[in-house]
């Protein structure tokens, strides 16, 4: 068992210590069942496919991802317990991807239980799991980014508070960057970010799943978005530990 | 003292130097402590003892100067320190909604032990501190002196042939205070073990050699004995306020 490993298994047990994970499941699943089933209107569509579902899905993981990775960093600095981790002998590395699979497993669990979801379209009617199933994918690494961007905010602040709000402000940003009316912004006045803005727009690219479509390019985006924010983490908490 | 270093010393701190912006907390901080010591460093609030025993344990980068614990520079060689190395950060940070045994456990993990050795480390850690009874209790639920007997048995659970102990008998009581004394005293011979303190009887209970910080910079490193004869008083205290005072009236 890695070092990695031994840190995320600890960090997952103590969202289970605490009343966190489940009120987090909860409000998740509930969440997301009245907005697929009343917003997303899906049983008059008429379709057995889970597009209202997928929909939906990265908000509610906007809303919900800053509140699993607030306490990552800050509640460590916050107590000490930073000091105590970082003199074992382990690397900030480790501990930086220990915690980020941690949460990551945790927003894995949560939506392994919208299973129901799933059952009750393939009950319905005939879906293309095929699809249903790259739709999981995307949401997974959607899932993935925003905690990589909550975790590395995290870490710059001892403040839970702030760690959540400055983690839903900066993931609300690559969510709306395909939205028209920051590229509309962008390219009347700063021309050379819209590009960079679609380029970075994780809903566009988590829509290419929700078709079915899992792309290399897509992946690899999500990955080096991933890997990206891990980074900054370290350095951040490199920086700020001790203070 | 006559039973001082026997071999090359295990913890090396030279030139140590800590600046936050403008502000020297540690300032050109030099010491050498071998097998079989006692360092106690004294020194007031704010002095820059829990500073250089960050620094001593790696977490906390100098601005100049280099540490070394068994031969392993802690900023280029950080694993391989922190490995021979016990820490126990001031206040004993522990993780709150883990348990006693949950919490030894993990640790005992990240520091490889594996099946038997890690159910022997830690049942011989539980030991030395007296935590048997407290072991499936969550920490958050344990008496201040608990919590800190918690973060020694998470120090002592290598057994490191370097302990450094930021305040252990904070928050103790008087039986609790002797306890760990005397746990101190044990180890003695096989280890270099540096603790900070304010409580001045301390030194002389446990201490081979005393190191006095004030305004980041040593101004004493000497056995208790020679440190008493400072003043006509002989009394510790008397001692203390006098190179600490003296120091304040230098930086103003």
């Amino acid at each position: 068992m890695s070092i990695t490993f031994i840190v995320a298994r600890r960090e997952l047990a103590g969202y289970f210590a605490t009343p966190v994970a489940s009120v987090f499941i909860v409000i998740f699943l509930v969440l997301q069942g009245a907005l697929t089933f009343n917003l997303g209107n899906f049983f008059s569509r008429g379709l057995a496919d889970l597009n209202p579902f997928f929909t939906f899905i990265p908000w509610v993981f906007l809303l919900l991802v800053p509140a699993i990775t607030m306490r990552l960093w800050a509640e460590e600095r916050r107590l000490g317990t930073i000091e105590l981790l970082l003199s074992l002998p382990i690397t900030q590395a480790q501990a930086v991807v220990g915690k980020f699979l941690a949460a990551w497993a945790f927003c894995a669990i949560a939506l392994l239980l919208t299973f129901p979801f799933v059952v009750t379209v393939n009950i319905l009617g005939n879906p293309d799991n095929g699809v249903i199933a790259s739709g999981y994918v995307g949401a997974l690494l959607i899932a993935g980014a925003f905690l990589s961007v909550g975790a590395a905010v995290s870490a710059a602040t001892k403040n839970q508070v702030i760690a959540f709000v400055l983690a839903l402000a900066v993931c609300f940003l690559f969510a709306m960057a395909s939205y028209s009316v920051v590229t509309d912004f962008l390219s009347q006045n700063v021309p050379s970010l819209a590009a960079i803005a679609r380029r970075l727009a994780v809903i566009d690219r988590f829509q290419d799943f929700t078709r079915g479509v899992v792309s290399a390019r897509d992946l690899v985006f999500f990955a080096s978005f991933i890997v990206f924010w891990l980074f900054v983490n370290t350095v951040i908490v490199e920086r700020t530990k001790a203070d | 003292m006559s039973d001082g270093p026997t071999t090359a010393p295990l913890i090396e701190i030279e030139h140590l130097t800590k600046r936050f912006g403008h502000f020297t907390a540690v300032d050109d901080v030099s010491f050498s402590v071998g097998r079989g010591e006692v360092l106690g460093f004294l020194g007031p609030n704010g002095a820059g003892k829990s500073t250089t025993m960050r620094m001593l344990a790696g977490f906390m980068p100098p601005t100049a100067g280099t540490a070394r614990i068994c031969g392993h520079d802690v900023q280029t060689d950080g694993i391989a320190a922190r490995r021979t190395l016990g820490f126990l950060p001031e206040g004993a940070p522990t993780y709150p909604d883990m348990t006693v045994d949950g919490f030894l456990r993990f640790v005992a993990k990240v520091r490889g032990y594996r099946r038997g050795d890690l159910e022997e480390r830690v049942a011989n850690a539980v030991a030395l501190t007296h935590l048997e009874l407290v072991l499936p209790q969550p920490i958050e639920t344990l008496s201040k002196g608990f919590k800190r007997r918690v973060g020694l048995a998470q120090a002592l659970l290598h057994d490191p042939p370097v302990l450094v102990l930021d305040e252990p008998t904070d928050g103790l009581d008087p039986n609790q205070k002797r306890e760990v004394r005397a746990l101190i005293a044990t180890m003695r011979p096989h280890k270099a073990i540096v603790i900070s303190t304010h409580i001045l009887e301390e030194v002389d209970a446990v201490c081979t050699r005393a190191i006095v910080i004030a305004a980041g910079r040593v101004v004493a490193d000497e056995t208790p004995a020679e440190l008493q004869e400072r003043h006509p008083s002989g009394r510790l205290e008397d001692v203390f306020h006098q190179l600490t005072l003296e120091d304040q009236k230098d930086a103003a």
